[in-house]
């Protein structure tokens, strides 16, 4: 029995919260559990695909209080703004049309397997009446999809798959309504609804992709939305989003925040980390009237920032412009199902015009001769050709998104598979971008000391003290009992730990110059100094080895400048470049493909926005900046380095299978247009051979779904070669 | 005939059922939540 509502005021209020960290049933659940158990909380529906929650409740709670709730269960969330509502889904309008087709063709194909094995007088009519009754209308219904498609494209003096398809099924409907209102033999109403049933289902499977990709992109996004607290004339603190705020308001930005927008320094003094704007893995110091950019990290102390602009007029602004010229580049290709349709659909209209004409001088009626071309446009209507391409993409990313690949379009796919360069960034994408403890170090490191250093860091949100805890935490380390915990802020943590005085702060004098290290004290021992360094991604060997093994040659483009890109292009054996601004890269790349080769982009930072964007291909991780994320095709998840090579050989094989695909279909052509143009082709052999094709093309595509294979043959190579 | 005036109609009906089945789910929003409605099954409701 469904639970009697609560007793609730009666103007009630739809509140939307965006909760990136859900990502399971039972996170759903303790979401809507908790908000339900809130007094004044009538509905909460959890929307797991979009990552957010609808909650009606009345007047005794507003916003802060069911983000409070939230917090309190262990979710961070945020009200949806108008930007962050999801992008409509482009698979929705698809399915009422599919639903139709699908109903109409089964119904039709019922009545014609009467007709097919002898119906005939006048219970033929009679089922040729009711086809065309049901006929008509679902064909009208779902193939508007086509026809707009097809009328957009002949307006503009184009022509594309769609074409073919809606003169084909036009003339088939009306030749089928001639042949009822005659009492023909022939009705072709189960070919045209069979067709653009699957039509539909490739177009279907193909938005499908688009949506999943995309929603998958869009939570990453959602959850870095970015923001600033502002401080008030009377010291009060505010949040704000960052397209809020306005040159002249004083921010503060917390240890281990990205700053918002770009100002100068007017409290206090830290340390930035500029790694994602410039690559440079080096902080810079900053002081009084420092100036600071929007993307910079804070690593030290909080510190207070007049801004000086936001939004348009930031360093972003300028990469993002860069970004827009870039893209142009990758406008201009063209995908490879519009490639084959260009060629097939005026081979189509050839051969029906020649059939046409042929019967005609060969004596044939009027009648006869429209009969012949008809059948053969509709046994050459691109029925596989329509799933060739989106079914094998489909089942590739989806195999790419189990292991951790998303990948954002098919046209992507084409792309990455060409590729025969890669350029990948140093910073963040060749190195995890975040500092890792010394392993050598969290190794040796005595039990009894480690469990205070996690106890220690796990008290701070310094960067440094995060992955300190976080190795030790991997290693099986369990925290000490503290007592007296005081975070100072630019200094470190200090507790007392059995009545002796421990701290882990930042080294003294000379240490400290010496980049990123921490120290620690325990009382009556020497400090020990815990070094601290970017490190290169753990598998980045066997993943360069494989991209090799691929004839794929990569370089490094690194914005950093000095020992880290020599350090780095020595443990890789890379050809490295350093202190490439922003334009020196898109030059690169430039460079490059007028030499005639296609390039594959790695990068992550916001300096790397219009590479990625201009290069052929681009795959970003997941931890890169905004800018990177969405300028790249593929995402990846993880610390792996491997999703290079995968998405490369993953792409390689789905162009296979797609190349294979369109074998099949054309060579199905090759077979059938002989019987259609000597008028062999009946509406019974059409529908088989129809099905009979796209099932087999299907079926073919679906080899793709197991990724474990084309991963391990080609990860063998790889070490095989290397060895 | 008698047998078929009587059974094609009432396979267009259900068929017809089916598709209007269809309309509504897709009207009354069950396609908008593909993967909560994968995981809802699996939420336990007894638990605290």
């Amino acid at each position: 029995m469904a639970a009697l509502p609560k007793s609730i005021a009666p103007d009630l209020h739809t509140t939307t919260l965006v909760v990136p960290g859900m990502h399971c049933a039972g996170c759903m659940g303790k979401v809507e559990r908790g908000l339900g158990a809130l007094t004044g909380v009538g509905t909460a529906r959890v929307n797991l695909s979009a990552r957010q929650v609808t909650v009606t409740h009345d007047d005794r709670l507003d916003v802060p209080a069911l983000v409070a709730a939230l917090d309190g269960i262990g979710f961070a969330s945020q009200p949806r703004g108008e930007e962050m509502a999801p992008p409509p889904s482009a698979v929705k309008p698809l399915l009422a049309p599919l639903a139709v087709a699908g109903f109409a063709c089964m119904n039709v194909m019922l009545l014609s397997v009467s007709v097919w094995s002898g119906a005939g007088g006048a219970t033929r009519d009679l089922f040729h009446w009711l086809s065309a009754a049901i006929g008509i209308p679902a064909i009208l219904y779902s193939g508007r999809v086509f026809f707009a498609s097809a009328w957009s494209a002949l307006r503009h003096g184009r022509t594309n798959m769609d074409v073919p398809i809606s003169i084909g099924v036009v003339l088939a409907t009306g030749l089928s309504f001639y042949e009822v209102l005659t009492h023909g033999t022939d009705a072709w109403f189960d070919g045209t609804l069979m067709l653009l049933l699957f039509l539909l289902v490739g177009r279907v499977l193909d938005a499908m992709m688009r949506d999943r990709a995309r929603a998958g992109v869009d939570a990453l996004l959602r959850q870095a939305a970015s923001g600033a607290m502002v401080v008030g004339r009377d010291g009060a603190l505010q949040w704000l989003a960052a397209c809020e705020l306005l040159p002249g308001m004083v921010i503060r930005v917390g240890l281990g925040e990205r700053l918002a927008a770009d100002g100068v320094i007017c409290a206090g003094r830290s340390r930035f980390d500029q790694s994602l704007l410039t690559g440079e893995s080096a902080p810079v110091p900053l002081g009084m009237d420092g100036p600071v950019h929007a993307g910079m990290l804070n690593l030290d102390a909080p510190v207070d920032v007049r801004v000086t602009a936001a939004g348009a007029d930031t360093t972003l602004a300028d990469i993002a412009r860069l970004m827009e010229a870039a893209g142009q580049h990758r406008s201009r290709y063209v995908r490879i199902a519009d490639r084959a349709s260009r060629l097939y659909a005026p081979a189509v209209h050839t051969l029906a015009a020649l059939s046409f004409a042929g019967w005609l001088l060969a004596g044939a009626g009027l009648y006869h001769a429209l009969v012949i071309a008809i059948s053969v446009l509709i046994i050459t209507c691109p029925c596989a050709l329509g799933l060739a391409v989106p079914v094998a993409q489909v089942v590739a990313s989806g195999a790419l998104m189990r292991v951790g690949v998303m990948v954002k379009d098919g046209g992507a796919l084409e792309r990455i598979a060409r590729v025969d360069r890669a350029l990948i960034d140093k910073t963040g994408t060749l190195t995890l971008g975040r500092p890792v403890p010394d392993p050598q170090f969290v190794a040796t490191l005595p039990d009894a000391e480690a469990s205070v250093a996690l106890a220690l860091a796990s008290h701070s949100r310094h960067p440094l003290s995060q992955a300190l805890a976080q190795a030790l935490a991997a290693r099986g380390v369990a925290g000490a009992v503290l007592e007296d915990v005081v975070e100072v802020p630019g200094e470190g943590v200090k507790a007392l730990w059995q009545g002796h005085r421990v701290a882990l702060r930042r080294p003294d004098g000379a240490q400290a110059r010496r980049g990123m290290v921490a120290a620690i004290d325990i009382a009556g021992q020497q400090a020990r100094v815990i070094p601290f360094a970017d490190r290169l991604r753990a598998d980045h060997g066997e993943a360069l080895g494989w991209l090799h093994a691929m004839g794929v040659r990569c370089e490094i483009l690194s914005g950093d400048r000095g020992q880290s890109v020599i350090d780095v292009a020595c443990e890789t054996g890379l050809f490295a470049r350093a202190g490439v601004s922003p334009q020196g890269k898109l030059d690169a790349i430039a460079s490059l493909q007028r030499a005639g080769h296609h390039v594959l982009m790695a990068g992550d930072g916001l300096n790397d926005g219009p590479a990625l964007a201009a290069a052929d291909a681009s795959i970003a991780p997941s931890s890169a900046s905004d800018v990177g994320r969405q300028a790249a095709d593929f995402v990846f998840m993880g610390d792996g380095l491997l999703a290079l090579p995968r998405a490369v050989a993953g792409a390689r094989a789905t162009m296979r299978v797609v190349r294979q695909n369109f074998a099949l279909a054309i060579g199905y052509n090759i077979l059938a247009v002989p019987l259609a143009m000597t008028g062999h082709v009946t509406p019974l052999l059409a529908a088989v051979a129809m099905s009979g094709s796209s099932l087999v093309v299907i079926g073919n595509s679906l080899r793709l779904a197991l990724p474990s294979r084309w991963n391990r043959a080609q990860g063998e190579q790889a070490r095989g070669e290397g060895a | 005939m008698t047998g078929l005036a009587f059974l094609i109609p009432v396979a267009l009906l259900m068929g017809l059922a089916g598709l209007g089945a269809f309309f509504w789910a897709l009207r009354s929003g069950q396609f908008e939540d593909m993967d909560g409605a994968a995981a809802r099954i699996l939420i336990d409701e007894e638990e605290p």
